[in-house]
């Protein structure tokens, strides 16, 4: 482990997996020790009540929420992942707890139990559309307003669709398709004799 | 005598407004002088960073957290720097670490007098930033010392700093910290206890520490509330832990105290940065992994495989190694942290930014709430929000 970074105390994770494991029973779907960090996957509808069991129990005390974020793998059959990260101060521990969805169905919003989520939500909305259920306010938050889509979704392109700008004749902002100038760069260099087993640009020449 | 019938009313406050520091658009709802509620509309600096991120390799990526906060360069590069670290699992060399934490406290000095200044600024003061911004400009310089940049600095690598520092810095920053500490006594004297900036800051959007808490509060915003909280004590990376230095924290948790606090601040890096002068070694400044770390130029001319290195690590980049971390620095304005997921390849999956500014301005509602509408600027001056790192 890399000696300049912190690390937790070492059991300390393993005896929070202790204190959850019964009380949580099935809403905990799994737990894992990696690099330090302890991540535990809940079922969507008991968030809200894991959240708050984690903030209010005396052992655990986890009493802030300090990220909140969406992650997208198309490839899986519920393809997102709602990721919170709490934080204790009191015991100087940290968590992150994982729940997985899809575009359709909503995940328990956690602003009563942490009112900070309203934006993050908001957020994981607007870039995954993600949904989450009562939440108080949930609009658009980054995007432009009558923005369509969700751009951090790995099916949507890195341009965009619509590109904006000023019209003099028509004196007002106006939208049109993407028109790309200069040729996408893209970064693919991965190298080819690793393996991987991908399917590399030109290999379909030599099919043809 | 006919009633009056009183109407509430909404105000844009921004996107265009001086003390909105930068594009934030704030949609008041006012009964009279009172602000009912703040709605504010962000994302008008919007760059889809993170979106970005996941389609340029690692190394490539350190240049956006510069332009993040764009007044905390260094600190955010910091946190992303150390989420693929722990990613890669390798070592800094010490010299490294000192490095980083003496650019960090100017960096953090760098955030603190901007913030300090032009929250004054809004609400009538215009000396400090005169003053103060001299000051920014003589950091900027051992900035551009070390990297060659003034602001966006690209200077933390994996594994260490770009280059060392140049002959002869330690000494400048030394002697610019002497000149540096009776002009903030200056600034001290004429602002802290000045009657017109106490009116205006003083019980003005006060926050309780449970309410910080609950609101995801943290660096000097959650301090000034009386949570004593820093990472850099209680989670300490690099060599902070060798560091002599206290946390200052505040009483009401009002304006004038995250002022008070900040000030406090300064002091505490300045005693940091004299720290890591006089205890840094001499020795490498980066890892000498040639998976991670190009070879040097010399090195280059003469052995085709450090050539060989070098063309991979430019044109492939790095392979991180499939995982998910969450790394943290306390920067000048909270936590900032960055959860890094990757998927084994030369790019991020996903790269979340946790930018404590987004959070503190998502309480600006609470915090704002049955004030007038002219303590709102020093509010919104208070919270030391910076455009870049809250739309991202």
């Amino acid at each position: 482990m890399s000696a300049h970074i912190w690390k937790q105390p070492q059991g300390a994770l393993e005896e929070i997996v202790a204190t959850i494991e019964p009380v949580l029973e099935e809403a905990l779907v799994s737990t894992s020790i990696a690099r330090d960090e302890l991540t535990i996957t809940v079922a969507g509808p008991a968030v809200a009540r894991v959240l708050t069991y984690l903030r209010d129990e005396p052992s655990l005390l986890f009493r802030e929420l300090m990220d909140l974020c969406g992650v997208d793998y198309p490839e899986r059959e519920r393809r997102f992942d709602v990721v919170y990260h709490l934080l204790s101060m009191h015991h100087n521990q940290r968590i992150r707890v994982k729940v997985e969805t899809d575009e359709a169905t909503p995940v328990p919003s956690v602003v009563s139990v942490f009112p900070t989520a309203g934006w993050f939500e908001r957020e994981a909305w607007d870039m995954y559309g993600i949904l989450f259920s009562d939440h108080p306010d949930l609009r658009r938050l980054l995007t432009d307003y009558g923005f369509e889509g969700h751009p951090l979704r790995k099916d949507f392109p890195l341009t965009g669709y619509v590109e904006m700008r000023y019209d003099e004749e028509q004196k007002r902002v106006v939208y049109e398709p993407v028109k790309l100038r200069q040729d996408f760069r893209n970064w693919d260099f991965l190298s080819p004799w690793e393996g991987g087993g991908g399917y590399l640009p030109g290999d379909e020449k030599a099919e043809a | 005598m006919p009633d009056i019938e009183v109407h509430n009313y909404s105000i844009n406050f921004g996107p265009q407004h001086p003390a909105a520091h930068g594009v934030l658009r704030l949609v008041l709802e006012m009964d009279g002088e009172v602000v009912e509620r703040a709605d504010p509309h962000i994302g008008l600096l919007h760059r889809g960073t993170e979106k970005l991120m996941e389609y340029r390799p690692y190394l490539q990526n350190i240049g956006y957290f510069d332009r993040m906060d764009y007044c905390s360069m260094l600190l955010q590069e910091h946190a992303y720097v150390l989420a693929v670290e722990k990613l890669l699992d390798i070592e800094v060399p010490i010299r490294a670490q000192y490095i980083r934490v003496l650019f960090d406290e100017i960096t953090r000095i760098l955030n603190h007098l901007l913030n300090v200044t032009t929250m004054a600024l809004d609400i009538g003061a215009m000396t400090p930033l005169l003053w103060m911004f001299e000051e920014r400009e003589k950091l900027m310089y051992f900035y551009e010392a070390v990297s060659g940049a003034r602001m966006h600095a690209f200077y933390y690598r994996f594994g260490g700093v770009d280059r060392d520092m140049p002959r002869g810095l330690d000494e400048q920053i030394s002697a610019w910290m002497d000149q540096f500490v009776p002009i903030l006594d200056d600034m001290d004297k004429l602002l802290t206890e000045n009657r017109i900036f106490k009116q205006r800051t003083v019980d003005i959007g006060t926050v309780s520490a449970d309410d910080a808490l609950a609101w995801g509060f943290s660096g000097p915003m959650l301090r000034a509330s009386g949570v004593p909280w820093d990472l850099r004590k209680a989670q300490p990376y690099e060599v902070y832990d060798r560091m002599d230095f206290d946390v200052p924290i505040g009483k009401n948790g009002d304006c004038w105290d995250r002022y008070l606090v900040r000030m406090a601040e300064i002091h505490e890096s300045l005693k940091i940065m004299r720290q890591c002068l006089e205890q840094m070694p001499e020795g490498p400044v980066i890892l000498r992994d040639q998976k991670v770390v190009p070879p040097p130029r010399s090195e280059m001319k003469r052995s085709m495989e450090a050539l060989i290195h070098h063309f991979k690590l430019f044109t492939e980049g790095v392979r991180v190694p499939e995982g998910e971390v969450y790394a943290v620095v306390e920067s000048g304005k909270g936590e900032f942290g960055v959860y890094l997921v990757s998927d084994g390849t030369n790019k991020p999956y996903r790269c979340k930014v946790r930018s404590p500014g987004y959070v503190h301005l998502e309480a600006l509602d609470m915090m704002s709430k049955g004030h007038a509408l002219a303590d709102v600027p020093a509010i919104i001056g208070s919270l030391d929000i910076v455009f870049g790192e809250i739309d991202r």
